[in-house]
């Protein structure tokens, strides 16, 4: 195993970080309700445990590792440091699919509307992104591109809204659309789970493309590597691992930006390589970061999480269009 | 003994025809130059030859089999093609570079045998990059990132080597290194196939030199005949009193 040693470190600070998410709270839990949560013991504290926490964290994980993965793997395909499923508007294609389902009343007659829509809607999102800026998209190209596949997802969720129904239904939208774990049950995570590991595992079939890739299109070609089916895969991957995350999670965004580009110099910035510690550290940051969303939350004022990677990402990727610039001008 | 041969190949881009009925047979051995001016379609006869390109008309075979009928590893294996565009989009490591070359080899999921490692390694002395093996990419000359480049497209050992333009924007001294490295491939019994711009050096290097001129196999022959006096002049529009001369620049 390439960088099994970075691979380890994220996999036990993950470890790590999942049993600090698992006790700490406003509920303080011990070690014995963790256990009793096993057991399915039915008492306050177990339960808390098992129908609250574990489903939460393991979500966190679910979500993290499908956004960390699809970033690395964006990145490797367009060649961009800059591509992420929230920057290139494939969150917001996902956003709009789910949202479709809400509105609709799709979720209350097939259980799996909701998911299922989120994906065929970063489908759609992640295909056009393709159609427009072509596989060997320049910076800008990547970038407005995605500003307009985003544009458009963007606006017809607002149309959405603007004609929901009524208050609470917008409401609803607008607050699951800020991106958190509050709602996680056992539930989401049995909707999510097939679809974002099916799409993990997609990825991870991108590696050896996206390595001969680092030499350009015409290169991979001659390699043996074809590019369509590279493109279908990084179509269905996203599609897959994205959308299962925006369908029960809404959209949390940057996390694909930061992990990869600040694991990339421990893989000897090596495409195939980063895709693992890519997944594990998204999933690593997600975790940490719900947990300081439930932390930071005060009764009646709760921080989402969305909103906290946007805080944190935002003027990371301002750095980052600045330093991309310096490095080719 | 490994044959590529063109039979009547045309290619167009809509109403633009880049190559018309080209017909070549190129053998193992030989080191084959591509001139012509710009545009006059050396590439696209370099990407028909790698299979990357689908001819409009006619056909190209190796060794009798259509390569368009090859599997895609399969014609990997055999063909390495190297792109005139030497960059590298990530900082990646020299050896991780040369590395690439072994792709059309491995298993899915398998990692580097030590057969992969033996061949690059092999290449990696060949290009004279093997004090370059831990460098990063973004951190070497143009002469340098020029050398292993080709120590990738080595590294798949290939019976058919392909390379658009390797020379250029090298400084005389990475120039002969460069056809020296290309020699001594076809020396070992590859084909080797080269489009270039400076003539001195493929008269110089070249077993057989295709002249193209607006899409057309204008002349195909060893240097002495292919870059005579009237030729250099009707195609490049440039005077070379009794031809080109092989360039007298020798390595120290």
């Amino acid at each position: 195993m390439t960088h099994w040693k970075l691979n380890a470190g994220l996999a036990l600070g993950l470890v790590g970080f999942i049993a600090l998410a698992l006790f700490a709270g406003d509920t303080r839990l011990e070690v014995d309700h963790f256990l009793g949560a096993l057991s399915g013991d039915e008492s306050l504290g177990p339960l808390v445990m098992r129908e609250l926490r574990m489903p939460r964290v393991l979500l966190g994980v679910l979500v993290g590792a499908g956004l960390g993965a699809s970033g690395a793997v964006l990145q490797g395909f367009f060649r961009n440091p800059l591509a992420d499923p929230g920057v290139v508007g494939v969150s917001a294609s996902a956003g709009l699919g789910a949202v479709v389902a809400l509105y609709f009343g799709l979720s209350e007659r097939f259980a799996f509307a909701v998911p299922v829509s989120a994906v065929f809607g970063a489908a759609i999102g992640v295909g056009l992104l393709l159609t427009l800026a072509g596989a060997r998209a320049s910076a800008t190209t990547l970038i407005l591109a995605g500003v307009a596949v985003g544009a458009v997802a963007t606006a017809l969720t607002g149309l959405l809204m603007n004609m929901a129904p009524n208050p609470w239904a917008l409401s609803e939208i607008a607050y699951w659309l800020m991106g958190s774990l509050n709602d996680a049950s056992w539930n989401e995570v049995r909707f999510a789970s097939p679809l974002i590991v099916a799409g993990v595992a997609l990825l991870f079939l991108t590696a050896r493309g996206l390595d001969a890739l680092s030499l350009g299109e015409e290169t991979a070609r001659s390699l043996g590597v074809e590019i369509g089916v590279l493109r279908i895969l990084v179509i269905g991957g996203t599609a897959m691992a994205v959308g299962g995350g925006v369908a029960v999670s809404g959209a949390i965004g940057f996390v694909g930006l930061v992990v990869p580009h600040l694991l990339r110099p421990f893989v000897e910035h090596q495409p195939a390589a980063l895709i693992l510690p890519s997944a594990l550290g998204g999933a690593l940051l997600i975790v940490g970061a719900d947990m300081a969303t439930r932390l930071i939350s005060g009764p009646g004022m709760p921080l989402y999480l969305g909103v906290l990677t946007a805080l944190l990402g935002a003027p990371f990727f301002l750095w980052l269009v600045r330093a991309t610039q310096r490095r080719a001008p | 003994m490994t044959q590529l041969n063109l039979q009547r190949v045309g290619l167009r881009y809509g109403d633009a025809a880049a190559l018309i009925d080209a017909s070549a047979c190129f053998e193992s051995g030989q080191l084959v130059a591509l001139v012509g001016p710009n545009g006059a379609g050396k590439s696209t006869l370099l990407g028909v030859c790698a299979g990357l390109a689908d001819p409009s008309d006619g056909i190209v075979c190796l060794d009798d089999a259509p390569i368009g009928s090859l599997k895609f590893a399969a014609r990997a294996r055999r063909i390495s093609y190297l792109p005139p565009d030497g960059r590298s989009a990530w900082a990646l490591k020299v050896h991780t570079i040369v590395a690439l070359g072994r792709v059309p080899h491995l298993k899915p999921l398998r990692r580097l045998s030590a057969r992969d490692e033996a061949a690059i390694k092999e290449a990696l002395d060949r290009a004279g990059v093997s004090h370059l093996s831990d460098r990063r990419f973004d951190t070497l000359s143009s002469g340098e990132r020029a050398r292993v480049l080709i120590a990738r497209s080595l590294s798949t050992q290939a019976d058919v080597l392909l390379l658009d333009e390797p020379t250029a924007a090298l400084d005389p001294k990475h120039q002969l290194a460069v056809m020296e490295i290309l020699k001594a491939e076809a020396d070992r019994g590859r084909l080797v196939i080269v489009a270039a711009h400076a003539l001195e050096l493929v008269a110089r290097y070249a077993d057989r030199v295709v002249v193209l001129q607006d899409g057309v196999i204008r002349e195909d022959g060893p240097p002495a005949t292919s870059l005579s006096e009237a030729v250099v002049r009707d195609v490049f529009g440039v005077t070379a009193p009794g031809g080109v001369v092989p360039t007298r620049l020798e390595l120290l």
